[in-house]
């Protein structure tokens, strides 16, 4: 299998950061924000978000969702699906929510990630924050609203965000896995 | 082990350790979207799931029934008592013509024992045993088991004694697979009319006497006496069952410890528990029935994961 990193540590941080400029311009103090990081790899970004924002603003409201279970494709995958957590310790009623992933690729997580949203309340908007966004690829008519970077990679290419906590490195890779 | 290891669920015996974790860890998931505002998940929205109840059943039934919808199934309902079995046709016919409406998933309570095993030979939907005859009930066993793991942090080296009616229970048969299964140590209490013969070969030990079962266990779970599954008499009266065997709020004082009392219902108050044990914080009777939507949830995701379309 062929690997070419994208982007590196500096990058990514680089990006984060440029990620957190653009939220606080826009959520100014924060006090109507919830920002929910998809379950299992954008909840790592979610938290290196908060991370960067704690030291400009303070309690920021945050959860983690899960969409295991709203999913649609349950019969038509090889592998099981494996739930996590479903962290949401709060209601999203009037709130604006940023949603919070690593790869934005068919667009088919975040329209899960709505709908297991929409069980918390109704909230008074809905953003989405992508660290990658694959171009070219979506199966919904779904867009991101903060970019970290656009990508043009072909659909038998895979796109890994790895995270400093699990393969002790933060990097974007690409791989040919076909 | 991310997936069963099982297409249907039959009995406790044909699951492995790993399955029975899955299955726990899977319902914490869904333990949790239960007490959401909103309890309900779109899972299977494309899975239709008979419940064929061939005996009464009150909680069990009404527990699938509630955990098939909050995961968006669509589901049938069918009950001897008004269908054409009363009729005559055999229950591959029956199951048969049900599954040429296009059905997914079989959940089943039958009298006899073994009907869901020879219904899984017989036929491709998954089956799910919501009890038969006097062999086993799974998801009554896995919902005890995931009680006591909820209440204690784990199963392993527990005691748990099991009271009553062993011979005709399949609660019984299968909550000792199971908790064996899962490390702990179990032991049974009843009259001995009421112990099947060979019990002990199950790892079990037989206690006769309440009193002394009650001082070696953590949990009780306590049987109810199936009058309708006796055509013996196997006790002078229940009156005479409930003075020896019956539990009540001075027999538990007596005890040096706390113990927990756990019940698969329906209770008969005033036979085997006593309405003060049966209400009393002790008494973990109502979560079990919680956790018995959770449990039924994990367990028909887990299944339906496994249907593919061909």
């Amino acid at each position: 299998m062929k690997e070419k990193e994208l982007l590196n540590e500096l990058d990514v941080k680089i990006i984060i950061e440029r990620l957190c400029q653009e939220l606080i311009e826009h959520h100014d103090n924060f006090n109507n924000t919830v920002i929910v990081g998809l379950q299992p790899r954008g909840t790592l970004l979610k938290n290196r978000i908060l991370e960067n924002l704690s030291k400009k603003r303070k309690d920021i409201r945050s959860g983690n969702i899960d969409i295991s279970f709203y999913r649609d494709d349950l019969r038509r995958r090889e592998k099981p699906i494996i739930p996590n957590v479903m962290d949401m310790d709060l209601t999203v009623e009037g709130k604006e929510v940023v949603l919070v992933d690593d790869v934005l690729y068919t667009g088919r997580s975040v329209r899960s990630a709505i709908d297991a949203l929409m069980t918390f309340g109704r909230p008074k908007s809905v953003e989405l924050l992508v660290l990658i966004d694959r171009k070219f690829s979506r199966d919904l008519p779904i867009q991101a609203n903060y970019i970290g970077k656009r990508i043009d990679v072909l659909e038998k290419q895979k796109v890994m965000v790895e995270w400093n906590e699990i393969s002790g490195k933060d990097r974007i890779v690409m791989s040919n896995f076909r | 082990m991310s997936s069963l290891s099982v297409n249907n669920l039959l009995g406790i015996k044909y699951l492995s350790n790993s399955d029975i974790n899955l299955i726990f860890s899977t319902a914490d998931n869904f333990k949790k979207i239960i007490n959401q505002s909103i309890k309900k998940v779109p899972s299977l929205r494309d899975i239709t799931i008979a419940n064929l109840f061939f005996e009464n059943s009150t909680r069990t039934k009404l527990s699938f029934e509630l955990a098939e919808k909050r995961l968006s199934a669509d589901i049938i309902n069918f009950s001897s008592s008004s269908s054409s079995v009363k009729k005559g046709e055999t229950l591959l016919d029956t199951v048969n013509n049900i599954l040429a409406m296009k059905v997914d998933i079989i959940v089943m309570r039958h009298p006899d024992p073994g009907a869901s095993v020879f219904l899984s030979r017989n036929i491709r939907a998954r089956i799910v045993n919501a009890g038969d005859g006097s062999h086993e009930h799974p998801t009554q066993a896995l919902l005890d088991a995931y009680s006591i793991r909820e209440k204690y942090g784990n199963i392993k080296n527990k005691k748990v004694v099991i009271i009553g009616d062993i011979l005709h229970s399949r609660v019984a048969l299968s909550n000792i697979y199971c908790l064996k299964k899962l490390g702990a140590h179990v032991s049974v209490c009843g009259p001995s009319s009421l112990m099947p013969i060979n019990i002990q070969d199950l790892g079990v030990d037989h206690f006769s006497n309440l009193q002394e079962a009650l001082e070696w266990c953590d949990i009780a779970n306590v049987l109810r006496i199936q009058l309708e599954r006796q055509n013996l008499k196997y006790f002078p009266s229940l009156r005479e069952y409930s003075m020896t065997y019956g539990i009540n709020k001075e027999i538990l004082n007596r005890l040096n410890k706390h113990i927990t009392i756990m019940h698969p219902g329906p209770i008969n108050r005033g036979v085997e528990l006593s309405s003060d044990v049966a209400d009393s914080k002790q008494s973990i009777i109502l979560d079990q029935v919680e956790n018995g939507v959770a449990i039924r949830m994990a367990v028909l995701f887990l299944l339906a994961g496994k249907i593919k379309d061909n």
